[in-house]
């Protein structure tokens, strides 16, 4: 009691956020563990007893379906997004040093705009008769407009556009990091450019890859609104039946153990950038 | 080709992130209802748009939102930020773990944490709902960007005011606070874009007694092209360069 | 005799269990200008902390005329610290900084203005009240520093390491200017370095340290020329240390045996016994280079030579192997006198300046054997 009154500012700080994040954080997210075990129940959403039906309901082949169908686009996301990136914040860092902020600022002023305004500005890209349709149509390519709208691939392209720079900005970081002595060492000592971009490039930017899909994958198997607006009713995410099973369904239950699978993979990709710093660390120390 | 490659490439990935902005942009002053086709230079979506009254409402109400969350987070999160920087105490890694787990979680994952959670206490959902959780959304990022100034600063600095006489509070305000200053104003307006651009959240956490901006446009891009939506967009993008630019040049004065 | 200022007893500190003060006691004098000096990691600025108020000892206490600050904050105390890095606030002007701590005990604007003017005149920056810290050079933000913490009129200033950060030159006019304002204020400087040369210009007393523990405390003097230990005599300043052989012990006197000479010295002050071994310590500037003719001092050769200026450094082998470092001064009679590598010289030293320690057991021979073999 002595030391709390002796810093009150000190002990103010700390039970307001510890306050906040107990009951705003910990309290909710014990609340949907809780919800995942009970039973459905139209009238309070969920009661006793507890059981696992929620969680065998994921292995459901109509779900099962779903949620694969999700984590396929998702990951070819998370790989279009590091095809783009990598070569995009390994080019950013030879640029130089005043240009490369200019270029990175014009990088995030996307990102400070509204994202459902973006993923509707994509759709008067890809409609029917929309302005990729109409810009080839003339030039001969194709004969009849193609079907880019409501498929697959437009999901992905929706998911690619929002999601790029939380890929392309840990990669930058760490390709900033990389200093060039390193490079110009491996070329001393005899490797030749392939070797020196699988044995020094590659584990020295692995942080910062795992960094961009963790911050890449989770997004893209949440973000609902993508595939409302661009992937209409086949193309759903994991996002996608979360929210239906809360706001439409009210089957909480079953939305409960579906976000909990989002937050365990999350877990295992926060496990494999942590081991995957630590390696470099202790190789580097 | 070492040279030109690199900057190709480039150029050519800016292309592409800049052309559905520049997109919505010119045909926000077209006059087709379509949305397709050029008809002719007008501003009459922009009209539509603010003779909308619902959709003026909602504007007022996420700007008041945003503003609110954004301030909000700014003062725990920078007090939280000096306490993990200046504070020795127990569950300081949990802290931080905490609040890196927040901001790594799917935003899907929060927003249906905090549906159950206001559903419980029986809170209802509408403006005082959606603060809470903005906030909650914004805090951890808040925290990190004052957190990274801090990690940048003298640590004799709070010594010295101290040894001049000043109290914690006090060195606190005259002496920490000023110092981080550009910090708090970045957090700020993170937390600012954040909340007027959030639609996972808003929308398990918003009641009808509040309607805001981002659920509105969603609920007009489900379906079809609307053409409000190009002004809108527009709008919002010279107000986000406003915004931003603003926020730079005040980071340039500070540094002087 | 002046009075006691501030005296710490008994203090103790340890960081995550490694002891960094041990049992230490200090008394500080009203007025004096003392320098705590030792290695890095030997506890100087923990000591510092402690007055400043910025650690509280796991034991001990500290009394500041009279009255235990032990746990007194940092901002009820009567004393200022200019720290290592200045710590000058950066988004206020000059004039804001000095003006802070005036601020903060709530004095009348008109008293503050003319304080901090009257301040900033004395370390010549009354030009620069406007500008911004960053807007200055290293020397003239050390100066800010000092005027910041010397407007309080404390009773003791700490200036930690203050002219660590300053290129030589700078530091030689700083450590005069900071003798002048002591002089001026009147006020009991306490102050912390690693320099034993800035230490023993400076200051009216000087407290050895070495991890935790008082070595030695007295004037430079005292501590360069009767060094209380080996570490004081080669933390402070080059030394020679020859074995010594105590021949006879009579009631002042003694006899002993150096390299083969025999000298009769007084009794030092610890306890010595016939047949026992003692340190000899010789400063390289006791020591006399003679012409190889000589019928005084012992045979050797010059191994090394160093030109410093004013004096000429030199590494002498005897005979029996022992290195002997003698410095010179420039005899103006003799402009071209220098020495050539291998040339055949005699060494001597000035009777009487011979000063004895105790042998010790100590790691330090390891650490030497260490330097000899690094070089």
């Amino acid at each position: 009691m002595h030391r709390v009154l002796q810093q009150p500012f000190k002990t103010a700080v700390l039970v307001l956020v510890w306050g906040w994040l107990l009951f705003l954080v910990l309290t909710p997210n014990l609340l949907v563990v809780g919800a995942s075990v009970m039973t459905r129940d139209p009238g309070t959403f969920i009661s006793l007893p507890l059981n696992l039906d929620a969680y065998r309901q994921l292995f459901d082949p109509l779900y099962l379906d779903v949620f694969l169908h999700s984590l396929y686009m998702a990951a070819m996301t998370t790989l279009v997004c590091l095809l783009i990136g990598y070569p995009f914040a390994w080019s950013l860092s030879k640029v130089g040093k005043q240009r490369q902020l200019l270029l990175i600022f014009l990088l995030i002023v996307p990102f400070w705009t509204n994202s459902l305004v973006r993923t509707y500005a994509l759709k008067l890209i890809l409609a029917t008769n929309g302005l990729l349709n109409s810009a080839l149509m003339p030039l001969g390519l194709i004969d009849e407009p193609l079907k880019l709208l409501y498929t697959e691939g437009a999901v992905i392209i929706g998911l690619v556009y929002l999601l790029l720079p939380f890929m392309i900005l840990p990669l930058y970081s760490v390709f900033e990091d990389l200093r060039q002595e390193l490079l110009l060492a491996s070329h001393d000592l005899g490797a030749g450019r392939l070797s020196t971009f699988i044995h020094v490039i590659v584990p020295l930017t692995l942080p910062g890859v795992l960094a961009g899909v963790m911050l890449v994958l989770l997004p893209a198997m949440g973000l609902f609104f993508v595939p409302d607006i661009l992937g209409g009713s086949r193309n759903l995410l994991v996002g996608n039946v979360i929210k239906n099973q809360f706001l439409d369904a009210r089957n909480w239950p079953f939305g409960a153990a579906a976000s909990i699978v989002l937050t365990v993979t999350m877990a295992f990709l926060m496990f494999a950038h942590r081991l995957s710093k630590r390696r470099l660390g202790e190789e580097g120390g | 080709m070492t040279r030109w490659l690199p900057r190709t490439y480039l150029a050519l990935v800016y292309l592409l992130v800049y052309l559905p902005i520049l997109v919505l942009v010119v045909f926000s002053f077209n006059e087709s209802r379509t949305g397709y086709s050029w008809e002719g230079l007008s501003l009459r979506w922009y009209e539509s748009l603010f003779n909308n009254r619902a959709m003026v409402g909602a504007m007022w109400n996420s700007l008041w939102l945003a503003l609110s969350a954004a301030t909000v987070s700014t003062v725990i999160g920078g007090l939280t930020a000096l306490a993990l920087h200046r504070y020795r105490f127990r569950g300081k890694k949990l802290l931080n773990g905490m609040l890196f787990v927040v901001m790594m979680s799917p935003e899907i994952v929060l927003a249906i944490s905090l549906l159950a959670l206001f559903l419980l206490v029986g809170l209802q959902l509408g403006y005082v709902s959606l603060l809470l959780a903005h906030v909650t959304f914004c805090l951890p990022f808040v925290v990190i960007t004052v957190m990274a100034r801090l990690s940048g600063f003298d640590d004799s600095l709070p010594e010295a005011a101290r040894d001049l006489g000043a109290s914690d509070f006090t060195m606190t305000r005259t002496v920490l606070i000023p110092v981080i200053m550009p910090a708090l104003l970045a957090g700020w307006l993170l937390g600012f874009t954040l909340s007027l651009d959030d639609v996972v959240v808003s929308t398990f956490v918003s009641g009808p007694s509040y309607e805001i901006l981002p659920l509105r446009i969603y609920s007009m891009v489900r379906v079809g092209l609307k053409p409000e939506v190009n002004a809108l967009g527009t709008l919002l993008l010279v107000f986000s360069l406003v915004m931003l630019m603003l926020s730079q040049w005040i980071l340039i004065r500070s540094k002087r | 005799m002046k009075k006691t200022l501030l005296s710490l007893k008994n203090v103790s500190k340890a960081f995550a269990g490694k002891t960094v003060l041990d049992s230490l006691d200090l008394d500080i004098l009203d007025g004096e200008f003392i320098t705590l000096l030792g290695p890095s990691g030997c506890g100087k600025t923990t000591l510092l902390r402690l007055m400043a108020g910025f650690e509280q000892p796991d034991v001990g206490s500290v009394t500041l005329s009279g009255h235990d600050i032990t746990h007194t904050p940092p901002e009820y105390r009567p004393l200022n610290t200019v720290f290592q890095n200045y710590a000058l606030f950066p988004h206020m002007s000059v004039y804001d900084n000095v003006a802070y701590g005036l601020k903060m005990e709530k004095r009348p604007k008109g008293e503050i203005r003319q304080r901090v003017d009257e301040v900033l005149a004395m370390v010549q920056l009354q030009d620069f009240a406007r500008r911004k810290p960053h807007q200055l050079s290293g020397g003239q933000q050390q100066r800010v520093a000092i005027a910041r913490a010397v407007v309080k009129r404390p009773q003791l200033l700490l200036l930690d390491e203050p002219l660590s950060a300053l290129d030589y030159k700078l530091r030689r006019t700083m450590q005069v200017e900071l003798k002048r304002l002591q002089r001026e204020l009147g006020i009991t400087f306490v102050f912390v370095t690693h320099d034993q040369e800035e230490a023993l210009s400076m200051s009216d007393r000087v407290v050895v340290l070495k991890e935790g523990e008082v070595q030695q405390l007295g004037t430079p003097r005292e501590i360069y020329e009767r060094p209380a230990n080996l570490f004081t005599a080669r933390f402070v300043g080059e030394t020679n240390l020859f074995p010594g052989y105590l021949d006879s012990v009579a009631a002042d006197t003694i006899t002993v045996d150096i390299l083969g000479v025999s000298r009769k010295l007084q009794k030092p002050a610890f306890a010595v016994r016939n047949g026992e071994q003692v340190n000899v310590l010789l400063r390289p500037e006791d020591i006399r280079v003679l012409a190889p003719e000589d019928e005084h001092g012992l045979p050797g050769k010059i191994v090394e030579r160093n030109y410093k200026g004013s004096t000429l450094d030199s590494v002498i082998h005897l005979e029996d192997g022992t290195e002997v470092l003698a410095s010179e001064f420039f005899d103006e009679d003799d402009p071209t006198f220098d020495y050539k590598l291998g040339e055949p010289v005699r060494v001597s030293w000035v009777d009487g300046w011979e000063w004895l320690l105790p042998v010790e057991l100590e790691p330090v021979a390891e650490e030497a054997e260490g330097l000899v073999a690094d070089a």
